[in-house]
């Protein structure tokens, strides 16, 4: 599904005249439907993989092959932002650690949304909103809010329900449980095991190693880039 | 993937202003930023080209100067081109170049196939004339004949931006520069026009007012599924409302991308500087 041949990241920045480098040649292959764990220290590149992989960071060379059900096998590396996006609407859903909300949208109409720009009815996207903010034990009483004034756990609970409720077949998640108590975990767990089920294919960066447990059909260790360091 | 068509077609879109000397026009021409030392011309856009799909929202960022409104300015028809090319996929399916149509023509893209609201509320609308009118002005430049339409229209439309119905008649003088925005929005979207631009439509409202215009902003175009071009210099408008973004600098067209990666992972130095907040 997802085969990363010899990535590397930099980050020049030109004011400082200086280049890090984050990610040095990196090959790993991710079949479908399974599910890799990246484990590895603060800084060793496991986010900047991530984000390279969901278009937002631009690699410096390798290449990125994703088995797309609509637009066949796509190097995410030289794909065009049009075709990133319609990605990201369809089929590869990413999940940080951090909620971005929309003013005066509530929680419910934010996971609504979400499924509304795939071109489901309205209907539809209300009554499976409905089930995935159930799922997460995201009180009722919270749906009809603005998400700004949730607490830490609910947003990440929000931000989760956000991306699963479109069923992605590629599922990105960035230590998407860094700061939740254990029910909501759980919740989280077996949200990713019932994704798995249906055959998503995933890749996710947990602190948590006990979380990862049972759950990664492998894991992926970083170790810091050899030189992961500015240089002039 | 099917191979998608642009919306909206432009081709090195050129704007000077002066007719230039033997020192600008010039391949390696020496100019301070877009102005020439020799002569005094300004060269406001210089081979901008974009490409606009249907139902996306484009960023344009920049700093002041940079050519922004002279690039809306010159697609709305506000201001001449210089010289480049222009398709639109709904004017004889993109085949003809509309900068070089008849004034005629011109008044029929402006007014059917394109919508404008204008930093300055006094560019788009007339102050004095009641709210109303003002939409209605731009049905009847479109092709409206029928009064009764353009009055359910136009009400539609209001209650659609959010204005009370009871006000209609008031002119925008009355109206808070919130509601002025909101009645410009009215205004170009009253034809029903497949582009909208807009050019720092929220520069100089409180916070507050930002916010809902720029809730309008996405609702409409989400339910609308109409495209839009979205000119700021606040990084905070163009990360909530656009999917891709252009970088603008001395008239050109320095970077381009996923809105996320040029926030990101900007790779110009003038972006970086930019996202940074080092200027
Ligand atoms: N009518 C004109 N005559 C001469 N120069 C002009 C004219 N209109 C614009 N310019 C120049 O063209 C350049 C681009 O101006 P423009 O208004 O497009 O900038 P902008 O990017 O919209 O800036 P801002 O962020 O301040 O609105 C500027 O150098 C400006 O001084
Ligand atoms: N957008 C960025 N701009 C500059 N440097 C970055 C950026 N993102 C990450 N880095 C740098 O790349 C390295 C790897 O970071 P990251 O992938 O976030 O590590 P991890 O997720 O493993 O903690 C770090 O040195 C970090 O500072
Ligand atoms: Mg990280
Ligand atoms: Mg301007
Ligand atoms: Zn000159």
């Amino acid at each position: 599904m997802i085969q990363i041949e010899n990535l590397q990241k930099e980050f020049t920045i030109h004011h400082l005249n200086k280049t890090l480098h984050a990610v040095r040649d990196i090959s790993f292959t991710v079949e479908k439907g399974s599910f890799l764990g990246i484990v590895g220290k603060s800084g060793s590149g496991k986010s900047t993989i991530l984000k390279s992989i969901y278009g937002t960071y631009i690699p410096k060379s390798g290449a990125i092959y994703y088995d797309s059900e609509t637009l066949g096998k796509i190097n995410l590396v030289t794909a065009s932002p049009r075709e990133i996006l319609h990605l990201r609407k369809y089929e590869i859903g990413y999940v940080s650690q951090f909620l971005s909300v929309m003013p005066r949208t509530t929680a419910l109409e934010l996971v609504e949304q979400a499924l509304l720009e795939t071109g489901v009815s309205y209907e539809k996207a209300h009554e499976e909103a409905i089930d995935t903010l159930k799922h997460f034990d995201l009180d009722e009483s919270l749906w009809n809010n603005y998400p700004n004034y949730f607490s830490g756990g609910e947003k990440l609970r929000l931000n989760i329900a956000r991306a699963v409720v479109k069923k992605p077949r590629l599922l990105l998640l960035d230590e998407p449980t860094a700061s939740l108590d254990n029910a909501s975990k759980l919740k989280v767990r077996e949200s990713i095991e019932k994704l798995k089920h249906q055959g998503t294919t995933l890749i996710g960066i947990f602190h948590d190693l006990e979380f990862m447990d049972g759950l990664c059909d492998e894991v992926f260790t970083m170790r810091k880039a050899v030189v992961n360091a500015y240089e002039a | 993937m099917h191979v998608e068509q642009p919306i909206l077609q432009i081709k090195n879109l050129s704007k000077q202003y002066g007719a230039g000397c033997s020192n600008c026009l010039q391949p390696n021409a020496r100019l301070e930023k877009n102005f020439c030392p020799v002569c005094k011309t300004v060269f406001a856009c210089k081979d901008v080209s974009i490409d606009l799909y249907r139902g996306e929202i484009l960023g344009i960022v920049g700093e002041s100067g940079s050519g922004k409104s002279t690039l809306m300015k010159s697609l709305y028809f506000d201001e001449e081109v210089t010289s480049g090319e222009g398709y639109l996929e709904d004017f004889h399916n993109g085949s003809l170049n509309i900068f070089t149509q008849s004034g005629q023509q011109k008044r029929y893209i402006r007014n059917a196939l394109l919508g404008m609201v204008y930093q300055n509320p006094m560019l788009g609308l007339k102050m004095s004339f009641s709210s109303i009118s003002n939409i209605a002005e731009k049905q009847i430049a479109a092709g409206s004949r029928h009064v009764g339409n353009m009055v359910n229209r136009s009400n539609e439309l209001l209650n659609q931006v959010n204005i009370p119905l009871k006000r209609s008649k008031e002119p925008p003088k009355n109206f808070s520069g919130g509601m002025q925005q909101r009645v410009q929005i009215a205004k170009a979207l009253s034809s029903n026009p497949p582009i909208l631009l807009l050019d720092e439509v929220t520069t100089g409202l409180d916070l507050s007012v930002q916010a809902s215009v720029l809730d309008l902003i996405k609702t409409i175009q989400r339910e609308l599924q109409i495209s839009m071009i979205v000119v700021s210099h606040d990084l905070a408008v163009i990360r909530m409302l656009a999917d891709r973004t252009i970088v603008m600098l001395n008239g050109q067209i320095i970077e381009q991308g996923l809105t996320d990666q040029i926030l990101e992972d900007p790779q110009h130095a003038y972006t970086q500087q930019l996202v940074y907040s080092l200027l």
